[in-house]
C-alpha cells in the first residue's frame, strides 16, 4: 500500500495542473513544494498580491484560478518541503521544518521547473548583481522593486521585467542586450510557425512597445561583458557597443540568459537525459506523455524542456490524463479526447518555441566565458582553472570535478555545470568529445546529518 | 620504432596505474598509460586518501609488513610528488583512530591488532582507550563510544588532489597518459610484446604490459592468463559542507579533507556493479557520525555516493607476472593510496627483476 | 561602510516583523523572505566566501547558495528559503561555518 496515488514535486503551472486533473479524476495526490506558497517562481505569491497591484500584467493574474482549485479534498500540499531524493521504487524523502519525511505513491511526478541560465562574465558574483528572475521574485514575493537598475542579457523575461518594473514607475536605466541581427536573421525561418501562437508574438511587441514609449535606452547586440565594484556599492558596468567600449554605473545590474531545466532530480533517480541542440542544455529524455524510462516517473513542465508556463500547464493535465487512463479512473474514448485536445492547444502553444530559441540565442562567450570569469561560485574556481585541468588531459565532466573541484560546494553543480559544459567543447578535440549528463547524488539539496540520523525507515 | 609503441604501457589511469608509471619513469623507461572512459568505475575518485597501517594484515603477514612498509616511504614520496606536480597531497600522519560502540568489537579488533603487531614486530605499534580515556583526550567524543583504538602510524592525504598530482607528475616526468583509452583486447606478439587494442580501433604496441586497471582488469585478466577473480564491493560515502575549523581526530570512517568537508564512509556490499547511494546506509552513516562526535549534527550532507573497491578474493593486494605472456603484469589491489609510495618506488625494481627487486612472491596469484 | 539598499519599498504592510539583522533592528512586513529583508535593507555584502570575496542573494530561488547567512546561531542558512519571524537573529556569513560545541542529545 502506497501513501498517495501520485506525489508531484512542484506546485508550479505544470504541477499545480497536474495535480487539479489527477484530483478531478478521483485520485489521491501529494503535492510537494519547497516556496512557502503555490504558484511555482511564474505566479509567485499570486494569491498574496491577489487584487493588490495590476503590475504583473493579466498573464499573472491569472495564475490565481490554480493556486484557489487546490483547496480540493484529494490534494494535500505540503509546502516548505524540500525534496531532497527521489527513488525509482516511488519512495520520495522530503524535508520540512528540519525533520525529513518519507512518502510513497505508485505514480511520481516531477514538475519542478526551471532555473535561470548562469550568466557568466567578469565579476557576475559582486554585490549588485543579481538575476532578472530574482528581482522579479522580489517584486512578486515582497514588493520590492529595483532602484535605478540595467538590465543585462536576452530573453522574453528581460522584456517582460522591464515592462513590470516600468508600470511599477520603476524603469530600468538601460536594456543591454546580447541579440545580434546574426540571431534575429536566423530565427526569420522559424517566424510562418510562430505565427500560430499569435497571442504570444503579439504580447512580446506590446512588451517592447512599451519599454520603447517609457524611453529606455536600448543598447543592441552588446559583448564583452564586465562588472567592477564603484564607489558607493555601485556596479561599473562595462560593454562593447557597435564596436565602442563602453560603460554605465548602476546600483543593480540585473541580468539574464533564458531559462534551462531543473534536472538534478530525474538525474539522480536515473532518468535518461539528452542534450537538447537548439536549446543548449540536457532535459529527460521522455515521450508526448511525460513518461521516463523509468516505471511511474513522469515529468511536466519546463523540467522536461524549456516551453514556458502556458505549456507547462497543458503538460501537467497530458501527464495527469495518461495515469487518470492508466489507473482506470477514465476510459479509453475519454482519455483519447481529452489527450486530443490538450496536444492540440500544444501544438499552438508550442509553435513559437523554435523562433524564441533562435531569436534569444545563447551568446557564445556565456558559453565559454573569458579566462578570469568565476565559472564555480561555490568553489570559487575560474575557467582558466578548468582550462588547466583541460590541458592536463581530461576529457570528461567527471575526471573534471575530481580535479578541479568545480561543482563541489553547496550548490551541488546547479550554476557551474552548464558553463563547464561549454568550456570543454571549446576546449577538447572534436573526437574526445562525449559529454554525458552529470550524474546528480542524493540529497540533491543539503540535509543535516542529525535529520538524516534520525529516520526512522521501515 | 612506430610512433604508437612504448617500452611499457600500462593500463589504467589511476592511483595505482599513475603510481607503477611514476616509478617506472623514473628509473629511465618509457612509459604510455591507458586511462579509460569518464564513466567508467574509478575507485580513485570514491576512495577516502587513508595512509592507514591498522589492522591491515593481521592474518597475512606479508601485507602486514607490505603496509608499515609503504606507510614510512610516504613522507619522501609526498615530497618527491610534490616537487614533481607542483601540488601539495597534505599528506598528515599524526595518527588516527578506529571508534568503537561495542565492546565486544573493541575487544576483537585489539586481538587482531596484537597479531598485526606480531606480524610488523616493532614497526607497528597501537594503543587502546577506554571510552573516558578517549573523552578526556578528544572532548566532544560521544557518550556511546566505549573504546577507541590508536596508532600513531595512521594518517591521510587529500585524495583527488592526489590523483592530480599523479597525472601531472607523470607528464612531467615524460609519461603519456591517453584519454578515452579503453582496451578491449590485448594480444601478445609473435616476436615479442603487446598489442592492445582500443575501443576506438587504434592499437598500441609495447615490449611489457602491466595492467592495473582495478575493476577494469575483470575483463582483460584472463587474455593475459591471469587467474585472479576481482569483484566490486561498493562502499557508500557522504561528503559534509566544509567547516573552517579542524576536526580534531581522523578515524577510518570519519575523516575531514583539508579543503574543509567531512568524509564519512565504510560500509561493504556485495552488489555487483551497482554505485548508486542507498537511502539505509546514508542514515546508517549518519547515525555513526552523530554518535562518535554529537556536534557535527548540524553539519550539512552535500552529497553521498557509492563506489566501487577493488577486491582481490581474499582483499590482499596481487602482484603477478604472467607464466605464459611473460612481460605481462597484474597488479591489483584496494589499498591503493596506502601502497602508493611502494608502487611509485620498488615496483620498477621488481618488474625490472634487478638486484634490488624486492621479494613479492607471496602476492603472487599462486595462493588463489 | 554601510551601502544603502539597492530596493525600494512599493508594498507596504501593517502586519510587521520585527528582528535583529547584521546588528541592527528592522521591521518588515510578515511573510517576507530573509533574503529580501536583507535586500530591502542593505546593499553590502550578507555573505563574505573563504577567499574573502563578497557576495550577496543572486538567484533569489534556492539554487545558488549565495545568499547563505547565520541564523539564531545557525550557519550556512539559505536566506532566500526561509520567512523571517520576531526576535530572529541574523548575522552575516563570514567565512567557513564552524563545527559547533559537541553534545550528545
Amino acid at each position: 500500500m502506497t501513501d498517495f496515488d501520485i506525489i508531484i514535486i512542484g506546485a508550479g503551472p505544470a504541477g499545480m495542473s497536474a495535480a487539479l486533473t489527477a484530483a478531478n479524476g478521483g485520485l489521491d495526490v501529494l503535492l510537494l513544494d519547497e516556496q512557502p506558497h503555490a504558484g511555482g517562481q511564474i505566479y509567485r505569491n499570486v494569491k498574496q498580491n491577489h487584487s493588490k497591484q495590476s503590475w504583473f500584467g493579466k498573464s499573472y493574474s491569472s495564475g490565481i484560478n490554480l493556486v484557489d482549485a487546490l483547496n480540493h479534498i484529494k490534494i494535500t500540499k505540503c509546502f516548505g518541503a524540500t525534496v531532497w531524493r527521489v527513488e525509482a521504487n516511488k519512495r520520495v524523502l522530503w524535508s520540512q521544518n528540519g525533520e525529513s519525511k518519507v512518502s510513497t505513491a505508485v505514480h511520481i511526478v516531477l514538475a519542478n521547473g526551471a532555473q535561470e541560465r548562469p550568466f557568466p562574465f567578469p565579476g557576475w558574483t559582486l554585490p549588485g548583481v543579481m538575476t532578472i528572475g530574482s528581482a522579479q521574485i522580489l517584486m512578486k514575493s515582497s514588493g520590492i522593486f529595483p532602484k535605478d537598475s540595467v538590465l543585462v542579457g536576452s530573453g522574453p523575461l528581460l522584456y517582460l521585467v522591464a515592462t513590470q518594473m516600468i508600470e511599477a514607475n520603476c524603469p530600468p536605466k538601460a536594456l543591454l542586450e546580447t541579440q545580434t541581427l546574426r540571431m534575429m536573421i536566423n530565427s526569420l525561418i522559424h517566424l510562418p510557425k510562430a505565427l500560430l501562437n499569435m497571442k504570444s508574438l503579439i504580447m512580446g511587441f506590446m512588451f517592447i512597445y512599451k519599454i520603447k514609449s517609457a524611453g529606455v535606452p536600448r543598447y543592441k547586440s552588446v559583448s564583452r561583458l564586465e562588472a567592477q565594484s564603484s564607489v558607493n556599492g555601485s556596479i561599473k558596468f562595462l560593454f562593447s557597443h557597435k564596436g565602442i567600449r563602453k560603460s554605465l554605473t548602476t546600483k543593480l545590474l540585473l541580468i539574464h540568459q533564458g531559462v534551462i531545466p531543473s534536472t538534478e532530480i530525474s538525474r539522480s533517480v536515473g532518468v535518461d537525459h539528452s542534450w537538447n541542440t537548439s536549446q543548449l542544455a540536457f532535459q529527460p529524455i521522455i515521450d508526448k506523455w511525460g513518461k521516463t524510462n523509468i516505471d511511474g516517473l513522469y515529468i511536466a513542465g519546463d523540467c522536461g524542456g524549456i516551453n514556458g508556463s502556458e505549456a507547462a500547464v497543458l503538460y501537467g493535465k497530458i501527464v495527469a490524463t495518461k495515469i487518470l487512463y492508466e489507473t482506470g479512473k477514465i476510459n479509453f474514448n475519454l482519455y483519447k479526447k481529452q489527450s486530443f485536445s490538450i496536444s492540440f492547444s500544444l501544438f499552438f502553444t508550442n509553435s513559437i518555441r523554435l523562433f524564441l530559441d533562435t531569436l534569444f540565442a545563447v551568446p557564445q562567450e556565456t558559453l565559454s566565458p573569458s579566462d578570469e570569469t568565476i565559472v564555480c561560485r561555490c568553489e570559487e574556481k575560474t575557467v582558466g582553472e578548468i582550462k588547466l585541468g583541460l590541458n592536463e588531459g581530461i576529457t570528461g565532466v567527471r575526471q573534471l570535478k575530481a580535479s578541479i573541484r568545480s561543482g563541489m560546494g553547496q550548490c551541488q553543480g546547479r550554476m557551474c555545470d552548464a558553463i563547464v559544459r561549454g568550456i570543454m567543447l571549446n576546449n577538447i578535440s572534436q573526437n574526445d568529445i562525449n559529454i554525458l549528463a552529470p550524474k546528480a547524488r542524493s540529497p540533491i539539496k543539503p540535509i543535516t546529518l542529525g535529520e538524516l540520523s534520525k529516520m526512522k525507515l521501515d | 620504432m612506430l610512433n604508437n609503441q612504448s617500452e611499457i604501457a600500462i593500463i589504467g589511469g589511476g592511483v595505482v596505474g599513475l603510481s607503477v608509471a611514476i616509478g617506472l619513469l623514473q628509473s629511465g623507461h618509457k612509459v604510455i598509460v591507458c586511462d579509460g572512459e569518464d564513466s567508467d568505475a574509478r575507485a580513485s575518485f570514491g576512495n577516502f586518501g587513508l595512509v592507514w597501517g591498522q589492522g591491515k594484515g593481521w592474518n597475512f603477514a606479508p601485507y602486514a609488513k607490505l603496509t608499515v612498509d609503504a606507510i614510512a616511504a610516504w613522507e619522501d614520496f609526498s615530497k618527491n610528488l610534490n616537487d614533481l606536480s607542483g601540488l601539495d597531497v597534505s599528506l598528515d600522519q599524526n595518527g588516527g583512530f578506529e571508534f568503537f560502540t561495542d565492546p565486544d568489537k573493541l575487544n576483537n579488533f585489539i586481538s587482531m591488532l596484537e597479531i598485526q603487531k606480531g606480524h610488523a614486530g616493532n614497526r607497528f605499534n597501537y594503543e587502546a582507550l577506554s571510552g573516558d580515556e578517549l573523552r578526556n583526550q578528544i572532548p566532544g567524543i560521544g557518550s556511546k563510544v566505549v573504546g577507541a583504538t590508536f596508532s600513531q602510524l595512521d594518517g591521510h592525504i587529500n585524495p583527488l588532489r592526489f590523483l592530480r598530482a599523479l597525472r601531472r607528475a607523470v607528464k612531467v616526468l615524460g609519461g603519456q597518459i591517453k584519454s578515452n583509452a579503453s582496451v578491449k583486447k590485448i594480444t601478445s606478439n609473435k616476436d615479442g610484446g603487446f598489442s592492445l587494442i582500443l575501443a576506438n580501433g587504434s592499437v598500441t604496441s609495447s615490449e611489457k604490459v602491466i595492467l592495473c586497471a582495478g575493476l577494469g582488469a575483470i575483463k582483460l585478466a584472463d587474455q593475459l592468463a591471469f587467474k585472479t577473480n576481482i569483484r566490486p564491493e561498493r562502499g557508500e560515502l557522504l561528503i559534509t559542507e566544509k567547516l573552517g575549523d579542524q576536526l580534531p581526530f581522523i578515524s577510518s570512517t570519519i575523516r575531514q579533507v583539508d579543503e574543509g568537508g567531512i568524509q564519512i564512509g565504510g560500509t561493504h556490499a556485495d552488489v555487483g556493479m551497482d554505485d548508486n547511494e542507498t537511502l539505509d546506509i546514508m542514515v546508517d552513516l549518519a547515525r555513526h557520525a552523530v554518535e562518535i562526535y554529537p556536534a557535527l549534527s548540524n553539519v550539512r550532507v552535500l552529497r553521498a555516493w557509492g563506489a566501487l573497491r577493488v577486491m582481490s578474493p581474499d582483499g590482499y593486494p596481487v602482484y603477478a607476472q604472467s607464466e605464459e605472456y611473460p612481460g605481462a603484469y597484474l597488479i591489483t589491489c584496494h589499498s591503493g593510496v596506502t601502497l602508493a609510495s611502494l608502487h611509485a618506488s620498488i615496483l620498477s625494481d621488481w618488474i625490472e627483476n634487478n638486484v634490488r627487486a624486492p621479494n613479492l612472491e607471496a602476492f603472487n596469484e599462486n595462493r588463489f | 561602510m554601510k551601502t544603502d539598499s539597492r530596493f525600494k519599498t512599493l508594498i507596504k504592510s501593517t502586519n510587521d516583523v520585527n528582528f535583529t539583522l547584521f546588528g541592527e533592528i528592522v521591521t518588515v512586513p510578515k511573510g517576507t523572505t530573509l533574503a529580501a529583508a536583507i535586500l530591502s535593507n542593505f546593499g553590502e555584502a550578507s555573505r563574505i566566501t573563504e577567499t574573502g570575496a563578497l557576495r550577496t542573494a543572486f538567484c533569489m530561488m534556492g539554487v545558488c547558495f549565495d545568499c547563505l547567512v547565520e541564523v539564531d546561531g545557525n550557519p550556512n542558512i539559505q536566506s532566500c528559503m526561509v520567512l523571517v519571524h520576531d526576535q530572529m537573529v541574523v548575522k552575516r556569513q563570514i567565512g567557513l561555518r564552524s563545527i559547533g560545541i559537541s553534545k550528545d542529545d
